[in-house]
């Protein structure tokens, strides 16, 4: 019986020939990412009660991005260590205050195809549309992964989801990723591994797919995944990577799939999650109508360049509704730089939105931007949870850029393809 | 072990578990910040022992393990639930915390008291006296619960190494 991706990265990990279902295995890690969160301040003191210190420092990359820029003295001090920790364990790979984690790694050339790599956070699925399989743990987690150099874990069933179809204009992977999650539900993944396959998955550039695979965790799924392809070979390539044998790691058509779910990208309209679920998404046009203050468009999920060029599409020419305010916190540097250089920056704050320094930002309520009591906010984020982005009376909706975007200059949830057209 | 019941429902969160906007306080502050979206009297109320029993993916959401640790702070024994967040599943064991599958939480009320075995996943209701099953718990992770968690358990094998 033929292997698929996932099954292929585990057993090279495992050192075995194949491995089944349901088998609990023991890993080589080959890549560990850390923030400044879940990472140095949480693993420290143990590390130092063990008496231990990293396995490999090469094999680590550490980001800070949550607590970024710090907003007080509690946040500083916790930045404060994550550097120190750094140079006490000789981690060549950190990037202070670069951009988000999830963004920063590849960027950076850390993820290609066939890696078995853990993050400590929970979107490190994300890591899926580079053909690694990636996943996120814990703390304690982490720390039995940076002194040992392995972890366990019980080899998952794989779901397939395939799409096929083109989706129009004003839709994005954003919109595939809630539609999933409203389908399947927030446990739908039951913690397996997800494979995104099909004609639409082929079609969509990296920072899409990197999209679908960040919100394989509002599935519940261990890991999302899409088989390395050319695509993801150039990407990893320009980021200074090295793609290696990726076609060794694509599925085999003999591979067999616990469950095989089929979406059609053709008819699908813009998603809204309501609050407090990605789970409660509908068509934009059948959510009931809210009072938004804040707008936003962060986060790993959705505040990549191309996410930045979708809301610049159309706000270009628009401003911001009177009364309401939209910020935008981009996923890092480098993107800033691009997106500054392509005029999409300045289309931004022309239409009247707020600028915040690369990083999570109000996305998990650690950083700037947070909300108020009662406040409602459309973001661009992959989570809604109750209380998330700040006080706990608050609450989210969920988009795609555009979404946000459009509905920032109507000054309520507006089906972007009304301005498109 | 045995212990009193705090029930609730599915797809309890980490967020509401561990909220967010205090994350940075010390483990007692944070905890004492647990579930009050949903439940404001749990952090004051619970006690040493008490076992929390949830729906279906307790624990999904995010990586961080204080939503595991403020429970164990608040000195719950264990959590039982029909699934769970499969990284909150992970941070439990690592913690010590055991969690429990079973697909018998309707026979569970709020404030009953339950034996549990951990090496057969089998759960006594004493309140009503039924008996329930739950899943038993793979070696690997019961290694971890009699160690006290996964740092004691490298404790252990880095030492002997
Ligand atoms: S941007 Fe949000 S979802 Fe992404 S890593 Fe940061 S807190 Fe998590």
């Amino acid at each position: 019986m033929g292997q698929t991706t996932a099954e292929k990265i585990i057993a090279n990990a495992a050192g075995q020939e194949s491995v089944q279902v349901g088998d609990i295995v023991t890993c080589a890690v080959d890549l560990a990412m850390i923030h400044d969160s879940g990472g140095p301040r949480r693993v420290k003191p143990a590390m130092e009660k063990l008496g231990v210190g990293v396995w490999d420092p090469d094999k680590i990359v550490l980001i800070s991005d949550h607590f970024v820029p710090c907003t007080d003295a509690e946040s500083a001090n916790i930045l404060k260590l994550t550097r120190e920790w750094a140079a006490e364990q000789n981690i060549a790979n950190f990037y202070d205050q670069q951009g988000i984690c999830h963004v920063v790694t590849p960027e950076r050339g850390h993820l290609r195809p066939g890696m078995f790599a853990v993050g400590g956070d929970s979107h490190s699925p994300t890591g899926g549309a580079f053909g690694s399989y990636m996943f996120g743990i814990g703390a304690t987690d982490m720390l039995g992964v940076l002194v040992t150099g392995e972890t366990w874990i019980k080899v998952p069933d794989i779901i397939r989801i395939i799409w096929s179809g083109r989706f129009g204009a004003g839709v994005a992977a954003k919109d595939m990723a809630l539609k999933m999650s409203a389908t399947l539900g927030m446990d739908g993944g039951g913690y397996q591994a997800v494979q995104y396959s099909g004609e639409t998955i082929e079609n969509l550039e990296m920072m899409e797919r990197m999209t679908l695979c960040n919100m394989a965790a509002e599935l519940g799924a261990q890991a999302g995944l899409i088989e390395p392809d050319e695509t993801t070979a150039a990407y990893v390539t320009a980021a200074g990577g090295d793609p290696g044998n990726w076609q060794a790691f694509r599925s085999d058509a003999d591979a067999e799939y616990k469950v095989t779910h089929e979406f059609d990208a053709g008819d699908l309209a813009p998603q809204v999650a309501a609050p407090h679920s990605p789970a409660n998404a509908a068509d934009v046009g059948d959510v009931e109508p809210a009072e938004i203050d804040q707008f936003y468009i962060g986060a790993c999920t959705g505040a990549k360049l191309n996410d930045l060029k979708m809301a610049a599409s159309i706000l270009k020419g628009n401003s911001v509704a009177t009364g309401k305010r939209l910020t935008v916190a981009p996923a890092s540097s480098r993107i800033l730089t691009q997106a500054t250089k392509d005029g999409v920056i300045e289309i931004l704050l022309e239409a009247g939105a707020s600028l915040l320094p690369p990083g999570c930002g109000a996305c998990a309520g650690y950083g700037v931007g947070v909300l108020a009591e009662d406040e409602v906010c459309l973001a661009s984020t992959a989570r809604n949870f109750q209380g998330r982005m700040g006080a706990s009376t608050s609450k989210i909706y969920l988009a795609s850029p555009y979404t946000v975007a459009a509905s920032a200059v109507a000054g309520h949830i507006t089906d972007p393809r009304e301005v498109i057209n | 072990m045995s212990g009193r019941v705090w029930k609730f429902g599915d797809d309890v969160n980490t967020d509401v578990l561990a909220p967010g906007i205090y994350i940075k306080l010390p483990i007692d502050e944070l905890a004492s910040h647990c579930l009050e979206a949903v439940e404001p009297n749990f952090a004051s109320s619970v006690a040493e022992g008490d076992i929390v029993v949830g729906g279906k993916n307790f624990g999904m959401g995010s990586s961080r393990e204080q939503a595991a640790q403020v429970l164990k702070e608040l000195g719950v024994a264990a959590v039982i639930a029909p699934s769970f967040g499969g990284i909150f599943y992970r941070n439990a064991f690592n913690l010590g915390l055991p969690a429990i599958v079973s697909d018998d939480i309707g026979k569970i009320d709020d404030k009953h008291e339950l034996k549990i075995d951990l090496k057969t996943g089998g759960i006594q209701n004493m309140t009503t006296g039924t008996e329930l099953t739950g899943e038993a718990i793979p070696d690997n992770l019961l290694a971890l619960v009699e160690a006290g968690g996964l740092v004691p358990y490298l404790e252990i094998k880095l030492n002997k190494k």
